[in-house]
Order: structure tokens, then C-alpha cells, then sequence
């Protein structure tokens, strides 16, 4: 069975609910602190929260610790490589992603549901999905405003839409460029993502369609 | 030999500060005429050092700025 880490730092939240996620979609999962090693896993997620306290930037420091070389050797190998919410500020500031993610333009923390639509359905973690398709995961940030230089080199997965799938500058929660919500590396295996898959994961917390990112990625390990 | 170092980061012209907006806003409630307030971030540190120009640099790069979306500028001085 594929086995993923859940990297844990100070700092770090969801990462039992990433873990059970996974778990729930097929696969095995383990939280990992970020002093140990993770050489021995199929796929690596950094999860959401507020790593070292978000301080200097949101995932500035993370980015900088010893484990993240071995993320970088992993994605390098080809495995899956997740960052949801902090985990895409980590990714970013390490240099495994494109941009940068900077504070929301209206300055202040948001959560709440948005609708997605997805644009990319060739990376390990969308396969499942319908090119095109509207799903709904949760945002919780105060620093998602995906910045680029050059947005046309950018894989994008997920785009923030309205019900429709009109990606409308209303739709657009944070002030990203072309309303980016998730993006990919190059090959596809490195993906951050600002909405919280995790938490739509059950039918119960009002959506499920995050799972099938998690079953995309294990599913995409068996192969 | 010891260095006083201080560094400025600032975001690169054009690219959007909701903070300094929002701290810009306030003092022109206030009633004064303030413009295109920016907050860049400053810090302060001793280094010891042959080669701080370089070192100080190299620490911007790596951590203290983000070359995608900061300039940065510093000060380094002998400390006695």
C-alpha cells in the first residue's frame, strides 16, 4: 500500500485530518516531524497552518529546514509532492513551485467555501477529476495572493470560479493572478494547492470532492 | 571583525501592499495627505565577518528576501 508523510512542523495544523484523509482514500499515511526522515515513503504533503508563526514570510522557514532537501530529492525521483495551504507557501519559497504567495489583497484572514474549477487533469493528483469540472473545498488564509511574473508558464490546476465556472474577479477571494488557487511544477508531480482538500473529504463537512485528490494520488503511487 | 548591519527589504514598485494601503488609509483619516505608503521590513543585526558585502547579500537571496517579489538595500558599519 502506498505510504505517504505528513510533514509536521512547529506550527503546523490539519495534519491529522491530512493523514485520515489519505487513509480514507486507499492509502497509508504517517505524521513525520520535520527533524526525522522521510526517504522511506512513496509521496511526501506538507499541510496547511502557520509554520514557525508565519513569521518573516508564511513558509519563509520551513523552507530553509534540512527535511526539505529530502522533499526536493523526492520530487526529483518523480514521486508526489502535496502542499496544501502552507504547504504551497513552503513549496513556493523552496523553489519547488513558481511565485510567490503574498498577503490577501484586502488584508485579512479568510475562511470559507469557494468553488474551483479544474484545469488540469494530467497531474497525479486530478486524475480523477473532470477537465472543466466546478468542486467545492474550504480557503483559510491570510497570505494566498499567488503572485508570477509570467502566469502563461504556469501550470494551473485549480482556478477560484463562481457556481457556473465563470472565473469572475468576484470569484477571486484573495486578489491571485488569473485567479490562481493551484499550480503545478512542470512534470505535474509537485502540486500546492490554497484550498484545503482535507477538509472536503467528508460528506459531513459539507463536500467531498477533495477526497478524490487524495484517491488521485495514491491510486497514481499503484500504478 | 565584527559588522553592524542593517538591511532594508522592500516589495518591487508596482506589486500591491494591502498593509501599507491600510496604514496609509488611517493616517489619511487622520487628515494628513499621505501617499503610496510602504512598509518595507527592517532588520538589525551584528555580523562577524571577512567579507559582510558578500555574506549580507547571500542573506538576502537566501532567506531574508524573496527576489521574486523584494529589492533590498543595507548599511554595514565597523563596529569599534
Amino acid at each position: 500500500m502506498p505510504k505517504f508523510a505528513v510533514i509536521v512542523f512547529p506550527g503546523t495544523n490539519c495534519d491529522f485530518e491530512t493523514v485520515e484523509a489519505i487513509r480514507k482514500a486507499g492509502g497509508e499515511a504517517e505524521r513525520v516531524w520535520y527533524k526525522e526522515s522521510i526517504k522511506d515513503f512513496d509521496g511526501v504533503v506538507l499541510p496547511g497552518g502557520f509554520s514557525y508563526a508565519d513569521y518573516l514570510r508564511a513558509g519563509a522557514i520551513a523552507a530553509r529546514q534540512r527535511i526539505i532537501e529530502e522533499v526536493k530529492e523526492l520530487a526529483k525521483e518523480g514521486r508526489p509532492v502535496l502542499g496544501i495551504c502552507n504547504g504551497f507557501q513552503i513549496l513556493t519559497e523552496s523553489g519547488l513551485l513558481p511565485g510567490a504567495l503574498r498577503p490577501n489583497k484586502i488584508p485579512r484572514f479568510i475562511c470559507r467555501w469557494v468553488h474551483l474549477k479544474v484545469r488540469d487533469v494530467n497531474t497525479p493528483f486530478t486524475q480523477l477529476y473532470e477537465p472543466g469540472e466546478i468542486i467545492k473545498m474550504p480557503i483559510a488564509h491570510a497570505e494566498g495572493n499567488y503572485y508570477v511574473d509570467d502566469p502563461s508558464r504556469v501550470r494551473i490546476v485549480f482556478q477560484y470560479s463562481d457556481k457556473e465556472g465563470k472565473i469572475t474577479e468576484e470569484a477571486n477571494p484573495n486578489g491571485s493572478v488569473l485567479n490562481i488557487a493551484a499550480v503545478a511544477n512542470e512534470e505535474g508531480n509537485v502540486l500546492g494547492t490554497m484550498p484545503h482538500p482535507e477538509r472536503a473529504s467528508d460528506i459531513h463537512l459539507g463536500s467531498e470532492d477533495g477526497l478524490r485528490l487524495f484517491k488521485s494520488m495514491v491510486e497514481w503511487v499503484k500504478r | 571583525m565584527k559588522w553592524k548591519v542593517r538591511v532594508l527589504v522592500r516589495l518591487k514598485e508596482g506589486l500591491n501592499d494591502p498593509e501599507g494601503r491600510v496604514i496609509g488609509n488611517a493616517l489619511k483619516n487622520l487628515g494628513y495627505k499621505v501617499e503610496n505608503l510602504k512598509v518595507p521590513k527592517c532588520f538589525e543585526f551584528y555580523l562577524e565577518s571577512d567579507d559582510p558585502e558578500k555574506d549580507v547579500d547571500e542573506m538576502c537571496r537566501r532567506l531574508l528576501a524573496n527576489p521574486l517579489i523584494h529589492t533590498w538595500e543595507y548599511t554595514i558599519e565597523p563596529v569599534k
